[in-house]
């Protein structure tokens, strides 16, 4: 046994793709030995800019020698089949053994040298690597991240020889770029570490890392400062060094009058800089970059030189910040107006306009608990700041400038925090006012312009905005009919485009947006634990909209139909379901033959209206329970249970306490059970079977009352 | 206007920091000596280097290439009246393709960077990942923005498909930010304070009136009516000379076009929705120009 040395050394590999890197070898590496056969001890994994390296523990030296014996067709098969045969084995016909008349193939190998099977592996791992990115360089064909310009691969002490595309394998490498630049000669996987170590280059990156984290903290410490840890940063920096040197420097306390948010992620996105707090928790005016050298004067000009960098960009979104400040919100969102929202949804100012006026009417029916007046007021500013300098550089922090505009402006509290949280899903009522009108307005119209997600693609991110919607109702506990809201937001958009827009037009997208937003609830639901099937459920009770209501209703569900009672008593009702099914059963016969029950009917008129006659009504009232005449004692023992449990469910789903609804049709399921045993359903008489189909028609309707249990699975 | 001390210490860094002029006859010099045509600016209004068409032609087909030269850049939205110590609307670029990329290319560039008097032993110099997408061009390619000292001073790219078209054998692009490179070496602030030459000429007193009279034309005289119409007309005329089989004129104008819009974005006029029309004509008609290149008769 030996160890395995395997570095693939490139141009600088991003940072951020590194760590799947790193796993994508492991895995492509144990791959290809195990189907050789190949028996290894553990593998560890390194990266840097650039190198992706593996070291393997423990590698057999050879595998062992197999011997396959496989049977095949007789030997007087059609020709057909022993071809077959010889193309599945990839042996002559003279080599087939003839063992009483049956061909078989013994197929021996030999076993194969450890450094031929580690050569094709190597081979293998570059020709099939997943980078999410890979490029062709010079004249050649082959893909990598980057240039790939050395291959190291050492089994024990011995280079495996490979060649990719004319970078052939050997035992140098290269150090650090500045510190050691030559080409240096690695051993084998016991001196692969230390040797690049002292080439100024650490390989593995949790040590830098740590590195990074340990002395990031130091200097900042003594500079008096805290660092503001951020595990992003510390990944993203030790995957852009070799030698990481974090480093303080220093920007002019001035800058500190531009919001906080814009300064860290100044320094974090643009610079990949850390940010440090003072005593009292504060930005302070000071951060930490890692430089990648340990440099000759002891990092001074790399800290000024960083710091200038810093200075200008803070310069510039100080530029932005104090125009931004000069322009009072009102005047930005009348800018609104030339900026197109979408070429078939006007601009954002016409979307401003419907969205404060949902808004408002959210607060005005109850909705939501907050300051009609405050909420409108948010909603007209809550766009405002995608016309100031500040979003046009860091288009990220939509709505945190929004936020601090309005608070410099003087505006009410409610209101500078519902621009600066309506993009999420925010808890404060004015906030989730705009928030709520915002996305039910984007979905809405994109859906009345067909531009519905399908598949992977969702450009206008209306299912992000769907789950956001949920989560707002839901966390805030808001309480609305879904389908009557969505009407009236699409019919505050169509107002929008012409008076004259029909209601029933209405219809197709308001039934579509609900379809979707059942979709997303599952989606959201699943990752709590909720059965997809129970949403299902009780979205087809077609008139339960309210999603906070839906959802007590489905929690009680799950609840449920996890005991006892629940799974039997949704065994019966899928038997009661079936059988109505079987027979085509549809309820109470209007037309029935003579001498059963029915209710005579006299020409065309809509069977429903005889259901109201008065003369008629004990008659449908009788038949529909399914008690008229009821002969057998689990027939009335049923009716009984029904009579009781009916109208106790009823009153329980209208006081919304469903747990108890639930209890109710619990009930049930001993009479149901019992009626299964000892009542013929389809009996001889016609009469008696016309009973006992509507008396399960009857069990199925209270059932149904709490959730359409056919859609319940299991 | 005078330096601040912290600068007369980073100047100090550089004792013989280039001038402006020089950086540029210096990287000249440079990639001269490796082999590369020493070429001028063309003479259209452009937004990068990248569209010379010393780049995006050559970068087409298989015959072998190297050429470096200063290309102005006009980029209309990023003037600023001459307020901006870092922002210019007109600046320049300087540019090198080498087809195919050599495999010490890394090695080349970061030697115009010890040339032009940046140690990388005091200096931190770093590949940031960079993806370069032109969606004008109908072109990308993988590399990096090169760092010095937290500062990206050269966009480094391995170009994989021009005008649509891959690249066989691809082209590497260095694109140095003249400007910015001055900037650090002399240890200036303020780009209006660079030292265009040895003899007392700064920066500013060459370019600052036409960055504030550019910024207001661009910005608020520029007659959007007439922009409208140049950008039809770039158009119909690159399709004619399409028609004509002239990829080089028909190039030409959909580098015109380019800039009419880059100019009616700055105006403020096209809007986010139509923003993709525009820029995906203009692709088109890249396009069709590269495929034209192509096709010629060799």
């Amino acid at each position: 046994m030996a160890d395995f040395l395997l570095e693939l050394l490139s141009e600088e590999i991003p940072a951020r793709m590194q760590a799947k890197a790193r796993n994508d070898l492991a895995r492509l590496f144990a791959e290809c030995t195990s189907a050789a056969g190949l028996a290894t001890g553990p593998i560890d994994v390194y990266s840097t800019p650039r190198r992706l390296a593996l070291i393997a523990r423990d590698v057999a030296e050879a595998t062992d020698a197999t011997r396959d014996e496989l049977k095949g067709p007789r030997a007087n098969a059609p020709e057909q089949a022993i071809d077959g045969f010889l193309k599945k084995t990839g042996l002559q016909r003279d080599q087939l053994e003839d063992r009483g008349g049956v061909f078989f193939a013994v197929v021996e190998r030999a076993g194969r040298r450890a450094s031929d099977i580690l050569a094709d592996a190597v081979g293998r791992i570059v020709a099939e690597f997943p980078w999410p990115k890979s490029m062709r360089w010079a004249e050649g064909d082959l893909r990598w991240v980057r240039p790939l310009h050395r291959i190291v691969a050492i089994f024990g002490e011995e280079i495996v020889a490979v060649e990719i595309d004319g970078v052939a394998s050997g035992a140098a490498t290269l150090g650090h770029r500045f510190h050691h630049p030559g080409p240096i000669t690695i051993g084998g996987a016991s001196d692969y570490v230390e040797k690049l170590r002292a080439c100024h280059v650490i390989v593995d990156q949790e040590e830098r890392e740590q590195l990074i984290r340990d002395e990031a903290a130091k200097v900042t410490a003594a500079a008096g400062l805290t660092l503001l840890p951020d595990e992003g940063l510390v990944v993203e920096n030790a995957g852009l060094t070799e030698w990481p040197v974090p480093l303080v420097g220093s920007f002019d306390a001035d800058f500190l009058d531009v919001p906080r948010e814009v300064i860290v992620l100044t320094m974090r996105t643009n610079q990949k800089y850390f940010a440090c707090t003072n005593d009292e928790g504060l930005l302070a005016p000071a951060f930490v970059c890692v430089a990648n050298i340990e440099a000759s004067d002891g990092g001074e000009a790399i800290a000024q030189g960083n710091a200038r960098v810093l200075a200008a960009r803070l310069a510039d979104a100080r530029f932005f910040w104090e125009q931004d400040l000069k322009a009072p919100l009102d005047e930005q969102a009348r800018k609104l107006g030339s900026i197109v929202f979408h070429e078939k949804l006007g601009t954002v100012a016409d979307k401003v306009e419907r969205v404060a006026k949902l808004a408002r009417w959210l607060v005005e029916t109850g909705v939501v608990k907050a300051d009609a007046d405050e909420v409108e007021r948010a909603a007209r500013l809550a766009k405002a700041d995608l016309v100031s300098g500040m979003v046009g550089e860091f288009p990220e922090l939509q709505g945190v400038i929004g936020g601090y505009l309005a608070e410099a402006r003087g505006e009410p509290k409610g209101v500078a925090d519902a621009i600066r949280e309506h993009y999420g899903a925010p808890n404060q009522s004015v906030s989730a006012a705009v928030a709520l009108a915002d996305k039910l307005d984007t979905i809405c119209a994109f859906f009345s312009i067909d531009q519905k997600p399908t598949g992977s693609k969702d450009p206008f991110a209306l299912r992000r905005a769907a789950i956001a919607s949920i989560e707002i109702i839901v966390g805030n506990r808001l309480r609305l009919g879904l389908t009557e809201a969505l009407r009236g937001v699409l019919a505050n958009r169509a107002g929008q485009v012409s008076d004259a827009e029909p209601a029933h037009r209405l219809d197709k997208p308001a039934s579509e947006i609900l379809d979707f937003f059942a979709d997303r609830l599952k989606v959201q639901q699943r990752e709590a634990g909720v059965r997809h099937d129970l949403i299902d459920a009780v979205f087809a009770l077609g008139d339960e909209d309210d999603l906070v209501r839906l959802l007590a209703r489905v929690k009680a569900l799950q609840d449920f139909v996890g005991t006892e009672d629940g799974t039997n008593l949704l065994v019966a009702y899928k038997r009661a379901a079936n059988i109505l099914k079987k027979e085509k059963w549809e309820g109470p016969r209007v037309m029935s033959s003579p001498g059963s029950q029915g209710i005579p009917q006299t020409g065309e008129e809509d069977p429903l209206v005889l259901v109201d006659d008065p003369i008629l009504k004990d008659a449908v009232a009788e038949i529909a329970s399914g008690s008229a005449g009821a002969d057998l004692p689990q027939e009335k023992a049923l009716i009984s249970a029904l009579d009781a449990a009916e109208p106790k469910a009823g009153a329980a789903i209208d006081k919304e306490d469903f747990t108890s609804a639930m209890a109710a049709l619990a009930s049930l399921r001993k009479p149901i059970d019992d009626f299964f045993d000892h009542v013929t359903v389809n009996d001889a008489d016609a009469g008696k079977r016309e009973r006992r189909l509507n008396l399960l028609m009857r069990f199925r309707e209270a059932v149904n009352r709490v959730a359409d249990f056919s859609r319940i699975e299991g | 206007m005078g330096q601040s001390p912290a600068n007369s210490l980073l100047t100090g860094q550089f004792p013989l920091s280039l001038s402006f002029q020089d950086l540029i006859l210096t990287l000249h010099r440079y990639w001269g000596a490796q082999d590369c045509v020493i070429l001028q600016p063309y003479d259209m209004e452009m937004g990068a280097g990248t569209f010379h068409p010393a780049t995006v032609l050559r970068a087409l087909g298989a015959e072998a290439w190297r050429a470096a030269y200063v290309q102005p850049c006009r980029r209309p939205t990023d003037g600023r009246y001459g307020e901006n110590p870092n922002r210019l609307g007109h600046y320049y670029q300087y540019q090198v393709v080498l087809k195919p990329s050599p495999d010490d290319l890394q090695d080349l560039y970061l030697g115009s960077l010890t040339e032009i008097g940046i140690d990388p032993l005091k200096h931190d110099i770093r590949f940031v990942e960079d993806d370069w997408e032109s969606p004008t061009l109908g072109a990308w390619g993988l590399g990096w923005e090169v760092w010095c000292d937290g500062m990206e001073v050269t966009q480094f790219t391995y170009f994989q498909q021009v005008g649509g078209f891959e690249c066989k054998p691809v082209t590497g692009e260095l694109t140095y930010g003249l400007e910015r490179l001055a900037m650090y070496i002399q240890g200036v602030d303020n780009v209006f304070d660079l030292r265009f030459n040895d003899a007392g000429v700064r920066y500013g007193q060459i370019f600052r009136e036409n960055e504030i009279e550019m910024s207001t034309y661009n910005f608020e005289v520029a007659d959007t009516d007439t922009l409208f119409d140049s950008f039809r007309k770039a158009a119909a005329e690159c399709e004619r000379c399409l028609t004509a089989k002239l990829p080089i004129p028909a190039y030409e104008q959909a580098i015109k076009a380019s800039h009419v819009f880059n100019t009616l974005q700055a105006r403020g006029v096209i809007s986010v929705a139509e923003r993709q029309a525009y820029i995906g004509r203009v692709r088109d008609l890249a396009k069709a120009a590269c495929g034209a290149w192509l096709e010629r008769a060799p």
